[in-house]
């Protein structure tokens, strides 16, 4: 069971955060149960940071202890190259941020879209229905890498009039083509796992399907598929690298140029780093995000 | 018997409660609670929605954690931090007001689901009681279908099936037919009727005030977190001492619910 309601440190019972009663002095038997939780989780944490420091001693140990550490640390994990690199990895990152800003976007809304067609009721929207399934069965199957290809190289060779040469404006549109049809599967999905009797008790008070799905079911759906959601997020974030086949240059490229120039890897390892930087804030805000709308939503219970 | 008063936890009752304290934030929702009931009796927990009737369940269920206070299960201690309370829940079987019933499983895996996964029973003597058990509440023929195919009374049965499957030694029913029409109210309640006449131990938090005064041996009248009145049926709806009892008990009885 969590400690829900941890006390703060003192024994005094004018600090018990109970204000509701008149006069309630908390028993013997209140306190020496907090205190004794208190005890518990104390020894927790030291137990805890314990196995942590355990743990990572020996890693460490296993590591350095390889035979090949001193050949390995000196080409993956250079002080003078990262130092190099870093700067420019930095600088290509912007564009890996910009497209992922964008595509980002752009994918949430067209996923949506793509989603919300594929539940449409009655026969008129049959071709609208089918589009949206033909189009997430070939995006998904796609591989991103051929898709890619195809736009950034294979657009530009039509010399069309009036079209785009650019590869960092074809790349994110490749890229918002595949992740559209993973998110809107994932947004499928989160519809129809909404029980059934919502979307009824929603029709039962006169809402449109269209209503129903906007006010009743899609916020519910929404909140359910916030992970997955952020999971393909990140997966896009990674992929923008990608469009450094039609010759832009972004954090990975960034750090390509320098490998290929100097022979040691550290550039790479500098970059995945700032990658892994840039995904944990996300991560951890999209959980206090959906904390603490199940905190608002929850009454008591400690299951 | 001594003619001391029994305030060991080791009296023979089978759920004993002690100076109970619940809050949610700053609203106290059960304030000094104290509760006893004795094996093989039915206690029901009457008064208004909001009284604390439904979190004295769960209390005693240890789904919610009680503030002060302490509460045991044939006289052993478990609201003391150190206890299991998978253990104590294993022999609590709680029926509640929603039903509660798992739609993804059949009738019948909602009830074998606990006494296969929980208690190491196998799975044909678990079937074959869970058949019994659906057989005597007249839901034979619905062991195979899914929960959202059933009527409300059906489903509240297959729900009090569920919880018989673990042989419980304690049964809580939170408000079991607030959500049933009167046509299906009446067949849960002759369920409860049949339970009581087996000597199951019950504790009840109910709405229907003619039920528990016909089968309840002892009635706790609940009034903003406080056990206000209590005593036999007879005495509590026969003949009630606080004047907030006789309020509730005359705004039932205008209502025709008694």
């Amino acid at each position: 069971m969590t400690a829900v309601k941890e006390e703060s440190g003192q024994e005094d019972p004018g600090d018990m955060p109970d204000r509701g009663g008149e006069g309630y002095v908390p028993s013997q038997r209140r306190i020496d149960r907090e205190r004794y939780k208190r005890t518990r989780a104390r020894r927790a944490t030291s137990i805890a940071a314990l196995s942590t420091l355990v743990t990572g001693v020996v890693l460490y140990l296993v590591v350095v202890s390889a035979p090949g550490w001193p050949r390995t640390r000196e080409t993956f994990f250079n002080g003078q190259y990262a130092r190099e690199a870093f700067p420019k990895v930095l600088e290509g990152l912007w564009l890996n941020v910009r497209l992922l800003l964008i595509c980002g976007a752009a994918v949430l809304v067209l996923g949506m879209l793509i989603a919300v067609a594929r539940t449409l009721r009655g026969p008129v929207f049959f071709p609208l229905r089918a589009l949206a399934a033909a189009y997430t069965d070939f995006f998904r199957g796609l591989p991103l890498i051929i898709n890619l290809m195809i736009v950034v190289l294979g657009v530009p060779a039509l010399r069309l009039q009036g079209i785009t040469v650019d590869p960092v404006l074809l790349g994110g549109t490749a890229l918002t083509l595949t992740y559209s049809a993973y998110v809107a599967e994932v947004f499928r999905a989160g519809i129809e796992s909404v029980h059934p009797s919502q979307r009824a008790a929603a029709r039962s008070l006169g809402l449109t399907n269209r209503q129903a799905l906007r006010h009743v079911v899609l916020p519910q759906a929404v909140r359910r598929q916030v992970p997955p959601l952020l999971n393909d997020l990140v997966s896009l974030q990674k992929d923008t690298g990608l469009v450094s086949i039609g010759g832009a240059v972004d954090a990975v490229r960034a750090a390509d140029i320098i490998v290929g120039r100097s022979l040691n890897y550290t550039p790479y390892i500098v970059a995945g780093l700032v990658f892994v930087a840039l995904t944990i804030p996300m991560t951890r805000f999209t959980d206090w995000v959906t904390a603490r709308m199940d905190r608002q939503r929850a009454q008591g219970g400690t299951l | 018997m001594s003619d001391i008063p029994d305030n060991s936890p080791t009296s023979s009752a089978v759920l004993r409660m002690e100076s109970v304290r619940k809050t949610f934030g700053d609203t106290v929702v059960l304030r000094d609670v104290d509760l006893e009931v004795a094996p093989h009796t039915v206690t029901a927990l009457i008064g208004a929605s909001g009284s604390g009737k439904s979190t004295l369940l769960r209390c005693a269920n240890l789904l919610e954690e009680i503030d002060d206070g302490a509460i045991w299960l044939d006289g052993e201690e478990i609201t003391h931090p150190r206890t299991d309370q998978d253990a104590v829940r294993r022999r609590i079987g709680v029926v509640f007001q929603a039903y509660n019933l798992f739609p993804h499983m059949t009738v019948l895996e909602n009830i074998t689901l606990a006494p296969r996964r929980v208690h190491g029973v196998d799975r044909a003597e678990a079937e074959r009681y869970a058949r019994e058990l659906l057989e005597r509440l007249g839901l034979g023929a619905k062991a195979g279908e899914y929960p959202d195919r059933l009527s409300g009374g059906q489903q509240q049965r297959a729900a009090i099936v569920r919880a018989l499957a673990v042989r419980p030694r304690l049964l809580l029913l939170d408000e079991i037919t607030a959500a049933l029409d009167p046509e299906l109210v009446g067949e849960v309640l002759a369920v409860v009727r049949d339970l009581k006449g087996e000597g199951m131990t019950m504790v009840l938090a109910t709405h229907e005030m003619g039920f528990a005064r016909d089968v309840a041996d002892q009635v706790c009248f609940l009034e903003g977190g406080v056990v206000l009145e209590r005593g036999t049926a007879e005495q509590v709806f026969g003949d009630p001492q606080q004047e907030r009892t006789r309020q509730f008990l005359r705004r039932i009885v205008e209502a025709g619910r008694l």
